[in-house]
């Protein structure tokens, strides 16, 4: 189990995180959600080791691991930008955990054997005598993968780790990772700006801002049962009313008569349903809400009245 | 031969290619080329071509002229081996730290490329000559500087650092911290990380700097003679036998050595870039 107790970082004037607390269960998959600055990387690096925190603690299985090197800490890396070794082969890549061990290193042919299992593992069997050069984005980051669990280690973090791929080998590789995690029974914990790939990809997801965690939660809690303003805003799309009231755009429905008078600026499809862009009558306000694509789509420049199902009300400034 | 045969021809020849001017800029970088580079050094194999083969062998080749080049290249390599190991310590405090004063030691490494090397070789032989301020204490050792062989490798030291520290800065500061890290995280020492992940990336860079250091030791004569005493058959660097040769108007024999030098450098260059392409193929990077 890992836990992260009141755990503070400040670079120069600028305060990363404010007293984060948080615990994450052996087997989970935890995702670290938030906007850039919010310091859900800072976070990450300093479960690593590869950062230090000012004050707080950060416990690994009970054990204090705060002065432990990242060598030390036996976690399993994996970086944005892949990391990979350029010089170095696939198979000279993924060995190089094993083969820099000082103590109880394995023999030659094992770390070779090693190697050669965990390519397979991540479904690049054959490649191992390419260089990194050699292979397409979602290949490489396979790789830096397999580089990171050579080690066995005993909590894998991952930061942004599709970020520089495209939508749809991005989709493949997340489910597959998803089906590593379970299979491998690892703990992982990964960094992600993409409330989709959060919602999709985690156990639980830790939204942040501004160096403070705004809520912990499975992603239905976080989804459905937002705790601020900036979690409803952030994770899912989100109209604000009058009023402070947030709705989703999926939980508004048209009326008849006795809603809020709405003017359609834009309508498109997207999948089964028309997304409606408008603007609330008399507001500036911008409104999104879907509307069954089995019915009729507004016409632009129509005024519609429009209904929300399920709301959540925040009172102004929260924190 | 068709018009559409030809036309096939030239789109092997060349592929095409939204870079625009191939043929231009080709041209005229090979133009230049030519009027810088290859011209003049095609006049020199003519002249010695003119002198006959004997001759050549007589004056290229004599005792005297072995001795320059073995001292030539030897204190350029050696030179250039001492800036391959300092010259990376510079560019990696000056990449990897923020100091006071840095920006003036960025300044100061470019100094021996601007300096008239004479200068720079009174300063050094006044330093180490056995009554200067630094030979004064390596004479009692028994270590003599000025007029030997070292005295020569420090003046090429001196006017070579600057290649090795500009060739291995960029590379260095574009390797990036998180190599670092991913070798870190998978328990490498800082040794290690060193050994296996750093070096091997800035490698190419260092043999680059190293090939321009050497090549410049190799040409380089206005440091050198004044530390050197010139001393026929020990101390006597080659360039300044062609200088003495020119000296007797024998104009012959400055091109035989001339042309045996440039020979030997240009097979040293070319194998050193034939290693380089060599390295980049197989990272296909």
């Amino acid at each position: 189990m890992i836990r992260v107790q009141n755990v503070t970082k400040t670079f120069g004037d600028f305060a990363a995180l404010h007293g984060i607390d948080l615990k994450i269960k052996a087997g989970e998959f935890v995702a670290l959600l938030g906007p850039s600055g919010s310091g859900k990387t800072t976070l990450l690096r300093i479960i690593a080791g590869l950062e230090f925190q000012d004050g707080g603690e950060v416990l690994f299985d009970g054990e204090d691991v705060s002065s432990r090197s990242v060598g030390e800490r036996q976690v399993g890396f994996v970086f944005q930008q892949y990391a990979l070794f350029k010089h170095m082969t696939v198979a000279e890549n993924v060995a190089f955990g094993l083969s820099v061990r000082r103590k109880g290193r394995p023999p030659k042919a094992d770390i070779r054997a090693r190697a050669e299992e965990l390519l397979r593992l991540v479904q690049l069997d054959g490649l191992g005598k390419r260089y990194p050069g050699q292979l397409s984005g979602g290949q490489r980051q396979r790789v830096a993968l397999a580089r990171a669990l050579a080690i066995e280690p005993r909590l894998l973090l991952l930061d942004e780790p599709f970020g520089a791929l495209d939508a749809k080998v991005r989709k493949d590789l997340r489910r597959w990772l998803r089906g590593l995690h379970e299979t491998m029974g690892l703990t992982s914990i990964f960094v992600t700006h993409d409330q989709e790939e959060a919602l999709e990809l985690a156990d639980r997801v830790v939204v942040m801002d501004h160096g403070r965690i705004e809520q912990v939660g499975t992603p239905e809690q976080v989804y459905m049962e937002p705790a601020s303003p900036f979690v409803s805003d952030f994770v899912g799309e989100t109209n604000q009313l009058p009023g402070g009231i947030h709705v989703r755009p999926h939980d508004i429905e048209l009326v008849t008569s006795g809603g809020i008078p709405v003017v359609v600026d834009n309508v498109f499809r997207r999948g089964g349903s028309w997304r409606v862009e408008g603007r609330i009558e008399g507001h500036d306000r911008v409104v999104e809400f879907d509307v069954n694509a089995a019915n009729p789509a507004p016409m632009l420049g129509e005024t519609v009245q429009i209904q929300p199902l399920r709301e959540r009300e925040f009172q102004k400034h929260p924190s | 031969m068709t018009a559409s045969s030809a036309a096939a021809m030239r789109r092997r020849w060349r592929q095409p290619s939204v870079l625009p001017g191939f043929g231009l800029t080709f041209g005229l970088s090979l133009g230049w080329l030519t009027l810088i580079v290859l011209i003049p050094l095609a006049t020199i194999f003519l002249k010695s071509a003119g002198m006959g083969w004997d001759q050549f062998v007589a004056v290229g080749l004599s005792d005297r002229a072995l001795a320059a080049y073995r001292l030539s290249f030897g204190t350029a390599a050696a030179a250039g081996l001492v800036n391959a190991v300092f010259g990376l310590l510079v560019a990696w405090v000056l990449v990897r730290y923020t100091f006071p004063g840095q920006r003036i030691i960025g300044a100061i490494v470019d100094l021996p490329f601007a300096l008239p090397t004479a200068v720079a070789g009174i300063a050094l032989t006044a330093l180490y000559s056995p009554s200067g301020w630094v030979g004064r204490f390596l004479d009692p050792l028994g270590i003599k500087v000025a007029f030997t062989p070292i005295g020569i490798t420090v003046a090429l030291v001196f006017i070579g650092l600057p290649f090795v520290v500009r060739s291995v800065e960029p590379v260095l500061a574009d390797l990036g911290n998180d190599v670092e890290e991913a070798a870190a995280t998978l328990g490498a020492t800082r040794l290690q990380t060193f050994r296996r992940v750093i070096f091997p990336a800035i490698a190419p860079a260092l043999l680059t700097g190293f090939a321009l250091a050497f090549a410049r030791g190799v040409g380089e004569y206005g440091s050198v003679i004044f530390i050197s005493g010139n001393m026929p058959g020990r101390t006597e660097i080659a360039p300044l036998l062609i200088v003495t040769q020119l000296e007797q108007y024998n104009y012959d024999g400055a091109t035989a050595i001339a042309t045996v030098m440039m020979l030997v450098s240009f097979a040293i260059l070319l194998a050193l870039n034939v290693v380089q392409a060599a390295g980049r193929h197989r990272y296909g990077a």
